[in-house]
């Protein structure tokens, strides 16, 4: 089964449980007060419900092969095209590392503070895309650092804490 | 009026409130190319220095300016890297990105500061003609009509996604309706769909969805695919600003028709530059014909000037209803409102014949703040296009970074960059199986206006009577329909049609 369909079919799934949700375990939380009303929290959810069935259930049963299949059948794909089932040819490594690296950035922002999170960020990421200077990569990402922390903090008005809690 | 033109002329033409554009305008295009700070944030954060001046017609020309200006820095986060930190600058990234991936970083900038500057200009005129008598148009829109009209808009951005990829779009905008409606409703205070989770009470927050539906997945395939994005390395070239005479021939009438819709839509309260935006857009791919129909959201210039002009028409109309009701019509013009509060100024039906000398003042600081928007921005074009010829391992961390950065500045949550970063994913995915994912956005940014006006509508007329009773939403609805369905009878005919000839044969 081709990707897209496979989507449509966990579309269908998502919007059986959030149908479920609406129909099943929303409207007994509502005050008798509020019952009254022509439009409870859960109308809309509702419709929306069963409207992502339908419309997911068309595309399972209706969809075609994509475009970039049918590229791939007729003429060579451009080199700037994106195809999942090329994907053992891209840098699948470098782009699970920088994902790795964006959460590691979430869980650290806080203890690690701004300064020294950001820094971090800016290096590693470019050493893993493959940049081997450090003695530039290093300054230019504390210059950045830097300056965005003075234009947002200092400037903006938005706090955002430099350095890790222990140290403030 | 011309007596009101030369009092406003005397007014804002002070070598202090001039000044006071420049500044603003200034302010506004660094502020908003940062993804993350949107004009409502930093009208937000100049209130301050705005209502420190003490005078009321300096204070509203300089927030005037910072607004013009935060739209138009947000066009260029748009098209540079496909980071739109705005809703009404989403629409500017179908084709600016792809101009600029072409190595039309330049030309696509400079058409957006002319889309832009005309919108803004002709948006100033027609308010000064239209003012008084559209406020009375605009309150003949009650909330039925504008459940309906956000219905018309979601199904003409679906039914205009290309063929064979409606139902796909539809799909997007039902999800990003779903995804809207997670969190606490305006209805009740009741949360909805959060899963006893914490953060998801007051809901998905835009940015963030904005974010990880278009930069971040850019992103990724920039790092997976390394030939994707090559040819951008001319992006920085003077030679690319020009735009050629047959250029400018074919989007002088968008800019015509965009400027006169976009304005009028932007009256609408609660409609503003998103709709206008996306309507702009729809409208536009629809009239185009054949190749170029085509070529929309391939690095149309017509696609791009069409929600560049319209946004910034809305903008200018969106004074309307706030200077002449006193009722804002969007969150933007909402907070101008309090700081024009705080300055003792009560902006209302009262205020052309109380105070001309603001009035008059604004709308003549919006001809000047467009002029200088347009002054200052085409010199630092090739600069700001040279942004894409920074190294790849440099670019795409800090591309990173700006996408993180702009959902946490806006939140201060970490849970919020988790979520980035799973929706990010999400959306790669998506990609790879050729879903469009605008659709999706937009559905989440017009969901929550349009549950409101549907339970609004709903209250009123105590269950679904609206539809019959107020003819014009039901004309409205009907269209919604129309749009859905006749590409579909459309492509059932050209099959049929086929078959009919093998048949033959």
């Amino acid at each position: 089964m081709a990707l897209e369909r496979w989507i449509a079919l966990a579309f269908v799934a998502l919007c059986c449980i959030y149908g479920y949700a609406a129909f099943f375990t929303m409207d007994h939380l509502l005050p008798a007060i509020l019952q009254r009303n022509p439009i409870w929290p859960s109308t809309f959810p509702k419709i929306l419900s069963v409207l992502g069935v339908i419309v997911g259930l068309a595309v399972l049963f209706s969809a075609k092969p994509s475009k970039a299949a049918e590229a791939d059948t007729t003429k060579e794909p451009s080199a700037e095209d994106i195809d999942h089932r090329r994907l053992g040819d891209y840098n699948i490594g470098q782009a699970l590392s920088l994902l790795a690296l964006m959460v590691a950035y979430a869980l650290l922002l806080r203890p690690v503070g701004f300064v020294g999170a950001t820094i971090l960020f800016l290096a590693l990421g470019g050493s893993i895309l493959g940049e081997r200077k450090f003695h530039i990569l290093i300054p230019v990402a504390a210059i950045a650092t830097g300056t965005i922390w003075y234009l947002v903090h200092e400037v903006l008005g938005i706090f955002l804490r430099p350095w890790p809690a222990f140290l403030m | 009026m011309l007596e009101g033109l030369l009092l406003g002329l005397a007014a804002a033409i002070t070598p202090f409130h001039l000044a006071m554009v420049v500044f603003g305008c200034v302010i506004g295009t660094i502020i908003g190319m940062l993804p993350g700070l949107g004009p409502m944030s930093i009208i937000a954060i100049m209130i301050p220095v705005a209502i420190g001046l003490g005078d009321p017609t300096g204070a509203l020309i300089l927030l005037s300016g910072v607004y013009y200006g935060a739209i138009f820095g947000g066009s260029t986060s748009s098209i540079l890297l496909n980071a739109p930190g705005v809703a009404g600058t989403v629409a500017t990234a179908f084709d600016g990105y792809p101009m600029a991936q072409k190595g039309q970083a330049g030309k696509a900038l400079t058409i957006a500061a002319i889309a832009s500057f005309a919108g803004g200009t002709i948006g100033a005129i027609l308010l000064m003609i239209f003012a008084p008598a559209l406020s009375s148009v605009a309150l003949l829109f009650h909330s039925a009509e504008y459940f309906a009209l956000m219905v018309v808009g979601l199904s003409a951005i679906a039914a205009f996604a290309g063929t064979g990829q409606v139902a796909k779009a539809l799909m997007m905008t039902i999800l990003g309706l779903i995804m809207g409606t997670v969190g606490e409703g305006a209805l009740s205070n009741m949360p909805r769909f959060t899963f006893g989770i914490m953060e998801l009470q007051s809901g998905f927050s835009f940015i963030t969805l904005a974010m990880a539906m278009f930069a971040l997945p850019e992103a990724l395939f920039l790092v997976l695919n390394p030939a994707r994005g090559t040819q951008s390395g001319s992006g920085g070239e003077i030679k690319d600003l020009r735009i050629t005479k047959d250029e400018a021939r074919k989007i002088a009438p968008v800019i015509g028709r965009q400027s006169v819709q976009g304005f009028f839509i932007g009256v609408l309260p609660g409609a503003g530059a998103t709709i206008a935006s996306f309507l702009g857009y729809a409208v536009e791919r629809n009239i185009a014909k054949g190749a170029e129909q085509a070529e929309f959201g391939k690095g149309s210039i017509k696609g791009l000037a069409a929600p560049e002009t319209a946004n910034n028409a809305a903008c200018t109309g969106s004074f309307v209803p706030l200077l002449t009701l006193g009722i804002p019509g969007s969150g933007t013009t909402a907070i101008l409102l309090g700081a024009l509060i705080a300055l003792n100024v009560t902006p209302g039906p009262r205020l052309m014949t109380d105070k001309p000398d603001v009035f008059w003042a604004v709308i003549i600081s919006m001809y000047i703040g467009n002029l200088v928007l347009l002054v200052l921005n085409l010199p630092l074009i090739p600069y700001i296009a040279k942004l894409l010829t920074i190294p790849r391992a440099y670019l795409i961390p800090f591309i990173l970074f700006f996408t993180l950065m702009g959902s946490y500045i806006g939140q201060n949550n970490v849970t919020e960059l988790l979520i980035l970063v799973s929706f990010g994913v999400v959306a790669t995915i998506l990609r790879f199986a050729d879903y469009p994912l605008a659709p999706l956005l937009i559905g989440f940014i017009l969901g929550t206006m349009m549950e409101d006006n549907f339970a609004r509508a709903m209250q009123l007329y105590r269950g679904f009577g609206f539809i019959l009773e107020r003819p014009m939403t039901l004309g409205l609805l009907i269209l919604a329909v129309g749009l859905v369905f006749l590409p579909a009878y459309r492509a059932r005919r050209a099959r049929l049609r086929q078959v009919g000839v093998a048949d033959g044969d």
